[in-house]
């Protein structure tokens, strides 16, 4: 392995909180994460609605308006996201910070091609000809193994497929070469062969140029044979951090219930286990 | 023998002049779960979509309950035997309605009483509590949004579901939760399943017999058990077997 990977601090995030107020009272999707990354490959697993996503946007600035936002320290390579100005927040996001979101298909501009909106974003953070712009949009597309990159370059976001969708967002991501990467389920609708293919690109850019990578996954055997270490959320909380090699030798109860009730070719467990979710565990 | 509730015989979908679906024959049995695999790109949302009238084909016969279908027209009664469950729950739920008005809806189209209970129970079924009742589609988080539309193609009671990937947004603890209430689902009411998912443990956990595609045809059909016990003819299988066991760094 390279020697780039290593803990050098990139990012510091400490007591981080978001929530939001709403018609039945006030939602707390985060309440408290606290991490640090380097340069290497943190994974996010967690309970559907246990604040990955918005602690994800929270560090990109997505955070939406009306929501109420604070933490004790949010530090990207020395600057304090919370107080930068919005001009500086622009001029990170997207060049030094990317994000690929949940929902990539939704996330694009529906009435531009895919091909337009890659290069538009290389052209918002980078000084080059529109012709050079689009040779390194094909070159990225096919590098994310999209079949037919000429094809895909002209297509419209509904026209393609939900695996299509996921990996143009992470093309576009890419393509100005992020120091920071949060990736929200990038590969949930990516069949196996050619999952294995993009996470094979993302993991050369944490070895080989050092970028940081946060991967939000619920998928357990990806995260424990990709990543370096792997939180656990459960309810806005992180309720236990660990190398991703020693998965099976979670403590919490919520993990090890995880790891317990994955349907696998081979075994044949009609009903499947549940959780029985203590109210200690949300406290 | 019992009677193929779903057949589909050499259907081809284009879009211009890309060949999507190319000849593709599926049947499936009444009652059976049946499940699609493949490549990213293959045509399996595609092949969903034209079952449910949402993409036209071109050549090819569809069969549903003994009616003969074509193109994209399909009756209101089509929708009480036919629900899909999307692949993308962004896209399928409406963002400014609130989770009450999205059950509601098909409910009231199809004239069915006890709106209220039903509602209730739907949202029960699928681990969301009363208190996500009257929140807005957009205040959800994935996950969330992925149990509402599920719950919404279980509210009308069909005879068969079309499911694009409906656990691939959660976390194995509530993937595990909502398998056990389709199957349990499809126990009691004799449902049938055409079940897309990229998880081949999932797909054998559910399903009896699977598609798999590549490049907008049917590379093989085998049974879950052939799967199991590695006895399967297409290379691509075997690549997708392998790959399913997770990240090697090289
Ligand atoms: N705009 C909003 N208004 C109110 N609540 C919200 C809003 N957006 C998100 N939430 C709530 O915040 C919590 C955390 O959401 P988040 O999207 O971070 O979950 P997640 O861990 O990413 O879940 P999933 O795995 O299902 O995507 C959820 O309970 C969600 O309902
Ligand atoms: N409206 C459309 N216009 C043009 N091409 C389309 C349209 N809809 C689908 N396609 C193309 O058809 C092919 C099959 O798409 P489909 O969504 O069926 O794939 P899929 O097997 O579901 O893939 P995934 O696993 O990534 O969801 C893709 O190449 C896609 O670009
Ligand atoms: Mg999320
Ligand atoms: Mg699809």
């Amino acid at each position: 392995m390279s020697g780039v990977v290593g803990t050098d601090k990139l990012l510091t995030v400490e007591d981080l909180r978001v929530s939001f107020p709403t018609r039945t009272g006030e939602v707390q999707a985060v309440r408290g994460v606290s991490f640090t990354l380097g340069r290497e490959r943190l994974g996010i697993v967690g309970e559907s609605g246990s604040g990955k996503s918005q602690t994800g946007r929270a560090i990109m600035g997505l955070t939406p308006k009306h929501a109420k936002i604070t933490a004790k320290t949010l530090n990207f390579a020395g600057r304090d996201l919370l107080a930068i100005s919005d001009r500086e927040r622009r001029e990170i996001r997207g060049k030094r910070i990317a994000m690929v979101l949940q929902d990539p298909k939704y996330s694009l501009n529906p009435v531009s091609t895919i091909g337009r909106q890659i290069i538009e974003t290389l052209k918002t953070h980078e000084r080059i000809s529109t012709a050079e712009a689009k040779a390194r949009t094909l070159a990225m597309l096919e590098a994310v193994q999209i079949r037919d990159p000429e094809r895909v370059f002209s297509l419209y976001p509904h026209e393609v497929s939900g695996g299509m969708g996921q990996r143009v967002m992470i093309a576009m991501m890419l393509i100005c070469g992020p120091e920071l990467l949060i990736a929200d389920e990038p590969t949930s609708a990516l069949d196996v062969t050619v999952q294995l293919e993009v996470l094979g690109i993302l993991d050369k850019l944490v070895a080989e140029r050092g970028m940081g990578l946060i991967f939000v996954s619920h998928d357990l055997r990806l995260v424990s044979s990709f990543c370096d270490r792997v939180l656990v959320m459960y309810a806005g909380r992180v309720v236990e951090e660990l190398p991703s090699a020693d998965l099976s030798k979670a403590q919490h109860p919520y993990t090890q219930g995880l790891l317990n009730c994955l349907p696998t070719i081979g075994t044949d467990r009609h009903p499947l286990p549940v959780l029985d979710r203590k109210k200690e565990w949300a406290l | 023998m019992t009677a193929n509730v779903l057949s589909v015989k050499d259907m081809v979908v284009t879009f211009d002049d890309f060949v999507a679906l190319d000849h593709v024959s599926v049947d499936v049995a009444e009652g059976e779960s049946f499940g699609i695999v493949g490549e990213s790109g293959s045509g399996k949302s595609t092949l969903l979509r034209a079952v449910a009238g949402l993409n036209a084909f071109s050549a090819g016969t569809l069969t549903i309950n003994g009616q003969s279908y074509s193109g994209r027209s399909r009756s209101k009664d089509f929708y009480r035997t036919v629900q899909m469950v999307f692949q993308d729950p962004y896209g399928s739920l409406h963002p400014r309605q609130t989770v009450d008005r999205l059950l509601l809806e098909p409910l009231a189209i199809h004239g069915f009483d006890n709106v209220d209970q039903r509602i209730m129970r739907a949202l029960d079924e699928v681990g969301l509590g009363s208190g996500f009742r009257f929140r807005y589609s957009h205040q959800l988080s994935g996950g969330q949004r992925q149990r509402v539309a599920i719950a919404r193609a279980l509210i009308l009671e069909p005879k068969v579901l079309l499911l694009d990937e409906p656990t691939s947004a959660l976390d194995a603890s509530i993937q595990a939760e909502i398998l056990n209430l389709l199957e349990q689902a499809r126990k009691d009411r004799g449902l049938t399943f055409v079940m897309v998912s990229h998880d081949l443990g999932v797909i054998s956990h559910m399903c009896e017999r699977l598609a798999v595609m590549k490049s907008g045809k049917v590379v093989e059909t085998v049974t879950a058990d052939a799967l199991e016990s590695r006895a399967f003819a297409a290379d691509y299988t075997r690549q997708l077997m392998t790959a399913s066991e997770g990240f090697r760094r090289v």
